[in-house]
């Protein structure tokens, strides 16, 4: 299966070609996909924040963000130089220690779990075997940094709003996961390119959405609520808890929460168009295309029209998925931390049991078309 | 020794490192919270080690369930529980410290013994790499069965007598008595301060209140 691009092997053998031997031309190509991680998913929240404003305006019958750039589009540009340029403070009788340290472990994992975004067959960092899992995994890791952040600020709010934070992460997560599970049963895999193979070939009829309409409901609900968007923004409801963890936080401080919320929900809205939507494929399988256009699939120009095609469309569907989140977010109440919990722990856990029972079930009964 | 060889070493050192340091400063600090948060530290450095052996599955199930569950289920413990108590200096402290040297020392010496009566030899097999969740499946239903399922019956155990704690069906009799004894809309584990409610001030409240003012 290893057709189409392969950047890392042409870019070293480019290098071994101008006279550096292989290893020295390993190390050049090291840095390369952590840039390229952190400047993509910089990119993406900058966009984000961007329709953010935009969209928001627009439920609110506003115009928006206008005078900075064409459409406002250098709002977020300002918005971070504004963030990077401020005073940094540290509050008095904080714990100066933990409290810088909790930011950074709450981005850290957002940033980490990149690595296993495929944009298509080739065109991803590491094609882990346990793929989805470490996803899963590292985005246990935040709940830590958000209890050291309200620890640390030394105020009755923060410490209520790090508390909400884990107990929302931690509930949210169960269900998370066990859509996820659904679906790499189906898949046989946990390996991120597999899952999209697997719904490869029939092109928007094979995507995963028609098999696991519960589970997509789920495991969006629940990635709402752990990238804490609106309406399950309990850990910094404002009229209840100022502005919960980040109360005590200012300059690129509260830019890494800022950045880190925002790189979440991109990051979770990728991961459902990975699970659910088909990733890189396009509404038409692109094989087909070719063949009725007559060109050979190793058609170096159609090899990149592919790629270029898988990255489009991951995006889109990303984007299309953060609309939506955003919408969500301007025009739904908030629910109460009760409501929150109840409906985590009583209503989402059990459908998920349930959809995984019922995927087991139809699995073994029509091993066709659910993954034998 | 080549790139890849360097890395793996300098890796091992510093995962050692931390694990070791962090370690004990679990122990040997006095600020419990410290304690937690660099328990994280310990597993964290664990999981770095199981990835250095080819371990990817394990690694990230050591994040996922003592980082993400442990011990962050440790920090609230530490974090909710908001009784201060004074430390009263214990009469025969060193009977506990003497015993816990004990039991330190024999765990250590129970440990050292198996380090040096393991053959430690290295398995020709190839390694499971990507497949391991496979594998690890296979133990789980075949040889591994009996342990398996023993850890599943504990922790649903542990998940019935959580529930039932969080129930309070069967609290006993004493406990709610003095509940009830408790003046009504305040929280059972902090007690309204009346040293402000002093005789002198229900006339200024009086006062100043705004029915008052407007007529």
């Amino acid at each position: 299966m290893n057709s189409g691009i392969d950047l890392q092997g042409s870019f070293i053998q480019l290098l071994v070609d101008l006279g550096l031997s292989a290893e020295a031309a390993r190390v050049v190509w090291l840095p390369l996909p952590m840039l390229l991680v952190l400047v993509g998913a910089t990119l993406g929240v900058l966009v984000t924040t961007w329709l953010e404003r935009k969209i928001s305006a627009a439920a609110q019958q506003r115009i928006g963000p206008e005078f900075a750039g064409p459409l406002g589009m250098l709002i977020p540009i300002a918005d971070g130089l504004k963030l990077l340029v401020k005073e940094d403070i540290i509050p008095a009788k904080a714990d100066s220690l933990l409290f810088t340290l909790g930011p950074a472990i709450v981005v850290i994992p957002v940033f980490l779990s990149f690595l296993i975004v495929p944009f298509g067959q080739n065109l991803l960092i590491t094609d882990l075997g346990i793929g989805i899992f470490l996803w899963i995994s590292l985005s246990s890791i935040a709940p830590i940094g958000l209890l050291m952040a309200g620890y640390a600020s030394n105020n009755k709010y923060s410490l209520l709003g790090g508390l909400r934070a884990a107990a929302q992460s931690i509930s949210y997560e169960i269900p998370l996961a066990l859509s996820v599970v659904a679906i790499a049963m189906m898949s046989n895999s946990l390996s991120t390119v597999d899952i999209v193979q697997q719904q490869s070939g029939y092109g928007i009829l094979g995507w995963n959405v028609w098999r696991q309409p519960i589970g997509f409901l789920i495991f969006w609900i629940a990635a709402l609520a752990e990238c804490e968007r609106l309406p399950f923004d309990l850990p910094e409801a404002e009229e209840e808890l100022v502005a919960g963890y980040q109360t005590e936080y200012a300059g690129i401080k509260f830019g890494l929460f800022y950045l880190g919320s925002y790189v979440n929900l991109v990051l979770s809205s990728l991961f459902v168009s990975v699970l659910y939507l088909g990733g890189w494929n396009f509404i038409i399988p692109i094989e087909v295309l070719a063949d009725w256009l007559g060109v050979s699939e190793s058609t170096p120009w159609l090899q990149v029209i592919t790629g270029s095609l898988g990255i489009i469309m991951t995006l889109l569907k990303a984007y299309l998925l953060v609309f939506l989140a955003i919408l969500l977010r301007w025009t739904l109440p908030r629910v109460r931390i009760d409501q929150l919990l109840d409906l985590g722990w009583k209503f989402l856990l059990p459908v998920s049991l349930v959809n995984l029972l019922l995927t087991a079930a139809l699995k073994l009964a029509f091993p066709f078309a659910f993954g034998g | 020794m080549n790139l890849a060889d360097g890395v793996q070493i300098v890796s091992f050192g510093v995962l050692a490192l931390m694990m070791l340091g962090a370690a004990l400063g679990v122990v040997l600090l006095e600020n419990i919270v410290y304690s937690a948060f660099l328990l994280g530290g310990v597993f964290i450095s664990i999981a770095g080690l199981y990835i250095l052996l080819n371990a990817g599955f394990v690694a990230a199930a050591q994040v996922l369930i003592y980082v993400g569950a442990v011990n962050v289920l440790i920090l609230f413990g530490i974090m909710l529980v908001n009784k201060r108590q004074n430390f009263v200096p214990l009469r025969n402290a060193w009977v506990g410290k003497a015993t816990t040297a004990v039991v330190c020392l024999g765990l250590f010496a129970l440990l050292g013994a198996m380090v040096l009566s393991t053959p430690w030899a290295i398995s020709t097999a190839p390694v499971a790499g990507d497949t391991s969740t496979v594998v690890i499946g296979l133990h789980f239903f075949s040889d591994f069965l009996l342990p398996f399922e023993l850890a599943s019956v504990l922790l649903l155990m542990a998940l019935i007598g959580a529930i039932v704690l969080a129930r309070r069906e069967f609290l006993p009799d004493a406990l709610e008595r003095e509940q009830t004894q408790q003046p009504v809309l305040t929280l059972p584990e902090r007690p309204r301060e009346l040293a402000s409610a002093a005789p002198g001030s229900p006339d200024r409240t009086l006062g100043t209140s705004p029915t008052k003012r407007n007529v």
